[in-house]
C-alpha cells in the first residue's frame, strides 16, 4: 500500500461543451458540485490549487487567484499550475503534498477552461525563439500532425488498420453517450468515422479530439480528516508528475527533433512507459491491479498508444486488445469508460481532474449507464506538451 | 526579375546545392542537438557546456508521415487556396535523432515507406513582393537509374 495516500471527500464537474461563458463561472460551479459531494462548506478548505489556462488572459494565468477570490476569499494560502494538459495533475500534486507534509486537511483542487475555435494554436506575434511557434511557423506541425505521425507508425510497424482507429472512437461513444458531463452524447458507428474528412492522414476529424469549455473540481484530505467522517472513501494512492530522462527519442509536441542517442543510450523505459509506472511505483500496484484507466485520446490511434504505455499489454497488442473487446465496457479492463476525450474534447487545465473524477464515482458505483462492474483501482495517464507527465492512481 | 531566395529563418541550415542542418555538437558526450537557438536542451550535468556549431548528416530514413488537410493557423502562411502538405519525420541514421521536416513538393506520400531513405532538399516555405523565403524539406533519395539496373540484377 502507498504510503503517501490521501482520501478523496468529493469530486464535481460543470458540462463540456462549447458556451462561450467566463471559464471562473465554470469553475465555481464545479468546486461548489465537489464541495457539496463532499458534505463541506468552502470555509472549511485550508488550502486551494488550481490548473491554469492561458487562453484567458491574467485571470487564467492566475487562476487559483481568481477561484478563490469567486468563491469569497478566505484568506487561504493558493497555488496556480501550468503543466498544459497535466496542469491538473500538478495542482493535485501540490494539494496532495501539502497535505501528506500535515500542513493542511482540506484542499480543493479546481481546473476550468474556455476556449476558442479549431486548432489550439501558439500565442500571437512574431515570437522566433519560442519553438511553439516556429513549429507552426515553418512546418505547418499542429498538434494533430504528431498523432498522425503516431497513428501512421502503428499502421506500418503493427498492422493497424483505419477500421481499429474508427473503433476506437466508436467504443467510446458508446461509453460516454449517457453521461450528464460529455460534450458529444451521441453513438457513432465505424462508416460515420470512416466518412469524416481526413485531418491529418490516416486520422479523421471524428478522431481527433476537439477543444472545449468545462470545469472540474476534487477535495482531497488527509486520511485521519476523513476517517473522522465516513469508514470507506476513494483514495488517490499515487500521483506521477514525472519528467523526460535524457535522452528523449520520442518525437513530442512542439519540437522539430527528439534528442540524439548517438552520444548516450536512450533509457530502456521510454518517457511514454515512465510516466505510468512512476505511479505504479509509488502505489504499489501493477497494471494487473487496475480495474479500468482513463487515458488521453487526443486521437483515437493515440489510446491505443497508451495502452502499451500503461502496462495492459506489450509493444504492438494494442489492436488484439481493443478487437477482442478486452478495453471496452464489459471487458477485462475498460479504457475511457467516461467517453474519453473523444465524447468530451479537451478542457486543458480541467482533464487530468476531470480523469479522476470519472475515477472516483467508478469507485462509488456511481458511474450511471457506464459503470464498470466491482470497480476497485483505477489509473489515469496523460501528458503535456513540453514533457509533463502526468498518472494519478485511486483505489477504493 | 527573380526574388532573391532567403531562409525562412536564419542560421538553421545551409543554403548550398547539398543542404544540411546546422546543430549543435557536445564533443564530451559525442550527442548533437537541434534546432540550436530554441528549446535548448543538454546531457544531465552538461548544461553550461561550450557546444561546437554542427553541420548533421543530410540522409536518413523515414520514421514517419502523415499528410496534413486542414489550412493550420497562424503563423503557418498557406498558399491560397489551401493545398494538403504532408509532413515527415526522419531518424538521421549517425546522429540518431528525428528530425521533422515537410516532404518535398512532387513526391506522393503514397510511395513512402517507413524505413526508406530519405534526403534534404531546400524549397519554398512562402513568398512575398520582396523574397521567396525557403525551408527544409524530406525528399526519398534518388537513386540514379544506372544503380538501380545494377541493383535490381544482383
Amino acid at each position: 500500500m502507498s504510503k503517501n495516500e490521501v482520501a478523496v471527500l468529493g469530486v464535481g464537474m460543470h458540462p463540456w461543451g462549447k458556451w462561450g461563458r467566463n471559464f471562473v463561472e465554470y469553475g465555481v460551479h464545479a468546486a461548489q458540485a465537489a464541495l457539496a459531494d463532499a458534505g463541506l462548506h468552502y470555509s472549511r478548505v485550508d488550502f486551494l490549487a488550481a490548473g491554469e489556462t492561458i487562453r484567458n488572459g491574467y485571470p487564467g494565468f492566475v487562476a487559483a487567484s481568481s477561484f478563490a477570490q469567486a468563491l469569497g476569499y478566505t484568506g487561504i494560502p493558493i497555488s496556480s499550475n501550468y503543466a498544459a494538459c497535466a496542469s491538473g495533475s500538478q495542482a493535485m500534486e501540490a494539494a496532495r503534498t501539502r497535505i501528506l507534509a500535515g500542513m493542511c486537511d482540506v484542499a480543493l483542487v479546481v481546473g476550468a477552461d474556455t476556449t476558442p475555435k479549431g486548432f489550439l494554436a501558439p500565442n500571437k506575434g512574431e515570437r522566433v525563439l519560442d519553438p511553439d511557434w516556429l513549429r507552426f511557423r515553418l512546418l505547418g506541425a499542429t498538434n494533430p500532425t504528431y498523432f498522425g505521425l503516431y497513428a501512421r507508425r502503428r499502421m506500418d510497424l503493427y498492422g493497424a488498420t483505419e477500421r481499429d482507429f474508427a473503433q476506437v472512437k466508436v467504443k467510446n461513444s458508446r461509453h460516454g453517450y449517457q453521461n450528464p458531463f460529455a460534450r458529444y452524447k451521441k453513438i457513432f458507428t465505424e462508416e460515420e468515422v470512416l466518412a469524416s474528412p481526413l485531418v491529418a492522414e490516416p486520422l479523421r476529424l471524428l478522431e481527433i479530439c476537439a477543444t472545449s469549455d468545462g470545469a472540474a473540481a476534487v477535495v482531497l484530505s488527509s486520511l485521519e480528516f476523513a476517517r473522522q467522517r465516513a469508514t470507506s472513501f476513494p483514495r488517490i494512492a499515487a500521483i506521477s508528475t514525472i519528467t523526460p530522462t535524457y535522452p528523449d527519442t520520442w518525437i513530442d509536441m512542439p519540437k522539430f527533433a527528439t534528442d540524439s542517442a548517438a552520444g548516450i543510450t536512450a533509457p530502456d523505459r521510454g518517457f511514454k512507459d515512465s510516466i505510468a509506472y512512476a505511479a505504479y511505483e509509488e502505489a504499489g500496484l501493477g497494471p494487473e491491479d487496475m480495474s479500468m484507466a482513463e487515458v488521453y485520446d487526443l486521437s483515437s490511434a493515440l489510446e491505443l498508444d497508451w495502452y502499451e504505455n500503461i502496462g495492459l499489454c506489450k509493444p504492438g497488442e494494442a489492436e488484439r486488445l481493443l478487437r477482442a473487446g478486452d478495453t471496452t465496457l464489459g471487458g477485462r479492463v475498460p479504457v475511457n469508460p467516461s467517453g474519453g476525450l473523444g465524447c468530451f474534447g479537451e478542457a486543458v487545465p480541467a482533464q487530468a481532474i476531470a480523469q479522476v473524477c470519472e475515477l472516483v464515482w467508478q469507485l462509488r458505483g456511481q458511474a450511471e449507464g457506464r459503470q464498470v462492474e466491482n470497480a476497485k483501482a483505477g489509473i489515469t495517464a496523460n501528458q503535456g506538451l513540453f514533457g509533463h507527465g502526468s498518472s494519478v492512481i485511486v483505489v477504493r | 526579375m527573380t526574388k532573391p531566395r532567403v531562409p525562412a529563418i536564419d542560421g538553421w541550415f545551409t543554403m548550398d546545392d547539398e543542404p544540411r542542418l546546422i546543430g549543435l555538437y557536445d564533443q564530451g558526450t559525442g550527442s548533437y542537438f537541434f534546432p540550436k537557438d530554441v528549446a535548448l536542451s543538454a546531457a544531465p550535468g552538461r548544461a553550461g557546456v561550450v557546444l561546437r556549431e554542427a553541420e548533421l548528416s543530410r540522409t536518413g530514413r523515414l520514421w514517419s508521415y502523415t499528410t496534413n488537410h486542414y489550412q493550420p493557423p497562424d503563423p503557418y502562411v498557406a498558399p491560397d487556396p489551401f493545398e494538403p502538405y504532408t509532413v515527415a519525420a526522419v531518424e538521421l541514421t549517425q546522429e540518431r535523432m528525428v528530425v521533422l521536416g515537410q516532404l518535398a513538393p512532387g513526391v506522393e506520400p503514397s510511395s513512402l515507406e517507413l524505413g526508406m531513405p530519405m534526403e534534404l532538399v531546400l524549397d519554398t516555405l512562402y513568398e512575398d513582393d520582396e523574397a521567396e523565403y525557403v525551408v527544409w524539406k524530406w525528399k526519398p533519395v534518388t537513386v540514379p537509374a544506372s544503380v538501380q539496373a545494377i541493383r535490381e540484377n544482383t
